[in-house]
């Protein structure tokens, strides 16, 4: 039995009497899409910002390709292959499509310290950015600046970031949100493929799509985890249902 | 490749400031040489701080300390290099000298070193805080140089002679001006490579956001801390010239109003734009001298005109000719 690509354990993160996360294991296994599902409030951003880095746990710890990464920062994190796409979309407004995607690009080749080679003359940049803009359906919009582009175009630009950033685990924050139905279908089958990739853990409200991808689900509410398992046994249990499905039974 | 009208404009700002001075002995009027040159080196100082500030989004209050730096860099050297006493630093000691190329690289190591030390400290704040603590910092050097009693405290330091360039008798005024110059051209052919290569797309990515800059694995504060010293070293380039355009090195170069008045002339001229600086610093002299000459009042005319291309004209001069920039 391989280690697990990313492992949670033990997280607990308090503002002031608030706890947003309470003793929070789980993990995420190659090949796998691991859904993480909640109602709002129940801490699932806030468990994203701990795995990203953004915000450090009161306690417990995070470990990444059998390394401990409790203590490093976010590039550090990125570094290392965490890839990540936000709840609301992150990007560099001015920067064209292309150049979002050739900073990360970059970022995998090594250094930002090149002080005189143009990079919009340099293939090894432009060459993977639109290979990854091609991949997500977006090589005809690589011009326009990201602020210029659809909401649902600006999801699929932060996961071209993460394939260009050739991460090893994706971390993705609702990618469906604000998506019409076609969209949400494209987007569907692409994650699809792409977790033999590298994992998924998806935090996402769309409970089609979560139905329809997810090799396990967890349930959080209020900051802890309720309820872990396969689609079909998310769907019986009877708790998850009575918090968060919505259903009296 | 096709030249960007941003990259035509600033060839065409260059020439018509080489321009001038020649068109201003063909008139008989000398002065004006000496007015073009303090263009060139206040454009020079202003490309430095538009790698901090117009690249990076680092609005550096603190950028007098670097010019002033420079300044007293050429002041220090040329009066122990006349005076034949060497520097004594305790441990070794470093001989004065008058040759322009070992002045400007000791002003640039020295601005260097300087802006690693307050980049270091200042770029963990950001905002309002950074504002403050690099004003904070500067008025330190500004307060030191006064409280300086070997290099003339208040009063400054004189250089009886320009300092001397190879080959070149730096006290021809046109000669010192093409020097100016030709320091400022380079500056901006290293500024535009700075902006299109790796580093630049880094530092221009962390300005519009931090956060997805951390998210692809660079840590902003290294590219801002780099940009800061590149951009230090600049500005104290253009303070050593600018001590041996007036002979004369004073704290006042290490005041707030020098670190302001880099910040004025690179939001009328354009922030981050390549030619920001040179149109910026063109105007600012032109203002100082053809509204001097008529009111003492002259920067109440410039604040209109400040408040005119902060209200209606973002992009400085550069926006309005040459339109919005573009990172396609």
């Amino acid at each position: 039995m391989t280690e697990p690509v990313l492992s949670i354990h033990g997280l607990n993160k308090s503002f002031g009497a608030l706890k947003a996360t309470e003793d929070v294991s789980l993990d995420l296994k190659r090949g796998e899409i691991h859904a993480l599902i909640g109602p709002n409030g129940a801490g699932k951003s806030t468990l994203i910002h701990q795995i990203a880095g953004t915000l450090a746990p009161d306690s417990g710890t995070v470990r990444f390709l059998g390394r401990d990464i409790t203590g490093l920062g976010v590039a550090e994190r990125a570094r290392l292959g965490l890839g990540r796409s936000f709840q609301v979309s992150s990007l560099a407004p001015e920067f064209s499509a292309l150049r979002n995607v050739m900073l990360a690009v970059q970022a995998k080749a090594g250094s930002s310290f090149r002080f005189f080679k143009p990079v919009m003359r340099d293939a090894a940049l432009t060459g993977p950015a639109f290979a990854a803009l091609a991949r997500v359906g977006l090589q005809d919009r690589a011009r326009v600046p990201a602020a210029e582009l659809s909401h649902g175009e600006r999801r699929q630009l932060e996961i071209a970031i993460a394939l260009a950033l050739g991460s090893k685990a994706f971390l993705l924050d609702e990618p469906m949100a604000g998506m019409g139905p076609d969209g949400s279908r494209t987007l569907t089958a692409f994650l699809d493929g792409l977790r033999a990739e590298a994992p998924i853990l998806l935090v996402e409200h769309d409970m089609d799509a979560v139905f329809a991808l997810a090799d396990r689900v967890s349930v959080l509410v209020y900051g802890r985890i309720v309820a872990s398992g396969t689609v079909e046994e998310i769907r019986a249990d009877a708790e998850v249902r009575r918090a968060y499905l919505g259903d009296a039974a | 490749m096709a030249i960007s009208r941003e990259t035509a404009l600033g060839v065409v700002l260059v020439l018509v400031l080489a321009a001038i001075p020649y068109l201003a002995l063909e008139a008989g009027k000398p002065f004006y040489v000496t007015l073009a040159t303090r263009m060139a080196i206040l454009a020079l100082a202003a490309v430095g701080l538009n790698v901090a500030l117009g690249l990076g989004g680092l609005v550096s209050f603190g950028h007098a300390a670097f010019f002033g730096a420079g300044g007293y860099v050429a002041g220090i050297l040329a009066a122990h290099a006349f005076a034949g006493q060497p520097l004594d630093f305790g441990l070794f000691s470093v001989p004065g000298t008058r040759a322009m190329p070992l002045v400007w690289l000791a002003a640039i190591a020295v601005g260097g070193l300087l802006a690693a030390g307050i980049g270091a400290i200042s770029l963990r704040t950001s905002g309002v805080y950074f504002i403050m603590i690099t004003l904070a910092f500067a008025q330190m050097t500004y307060y030191f140089a006064v409280s300086w009693p070997a290099y003339g405290g208040e009063d400054g330091l004189s250089l009886t002679l320009r300092n001397a360039f190879p080959g070149v008798n730096t006290m021809v005024p046109i000669n010192f001006f093409l020097i100016a110059w030709g320091l400022l051209v380079a500056v901006l052919v290293l500024f535009a490579a700075l902006k299109s290569s790796r580093f630049g797309a880094a530092l221009q990515a962390a300005r519009q956001n931090e956060v997805r800059v951390a998210t692809v694995g660079i840590a902003p504060y290294r590219i801002r801390l780099a940009a800061f010293v590149v951009s230090g070293m600049i500005t104290a380039l253009a303070g050593a010239l600018y001590a041996d355009l007036n002979r004369f090195v004073s704290p006042s170069m290490l005041s707030w109003h020098m670190s302001g008045e880099l910040i004025v002339l690179i939001i009328l001229g354009g922030a981050g734009r390549l030619a920001g600086p040179v149109a910026g610093a063109m105007l600012y002299v032109l203002f100082e001298f053809a509204l001097g000459g008529l009111t003492e009042r002259w920067q109440f005319f410039l604040g209109l005109a400040l408040l005119g291309v902060v209200l209606f004209a973002r992009g400085g001069v550069v926006g309005l000719v040459a339109g919005r920039p573009r990172h396609d």
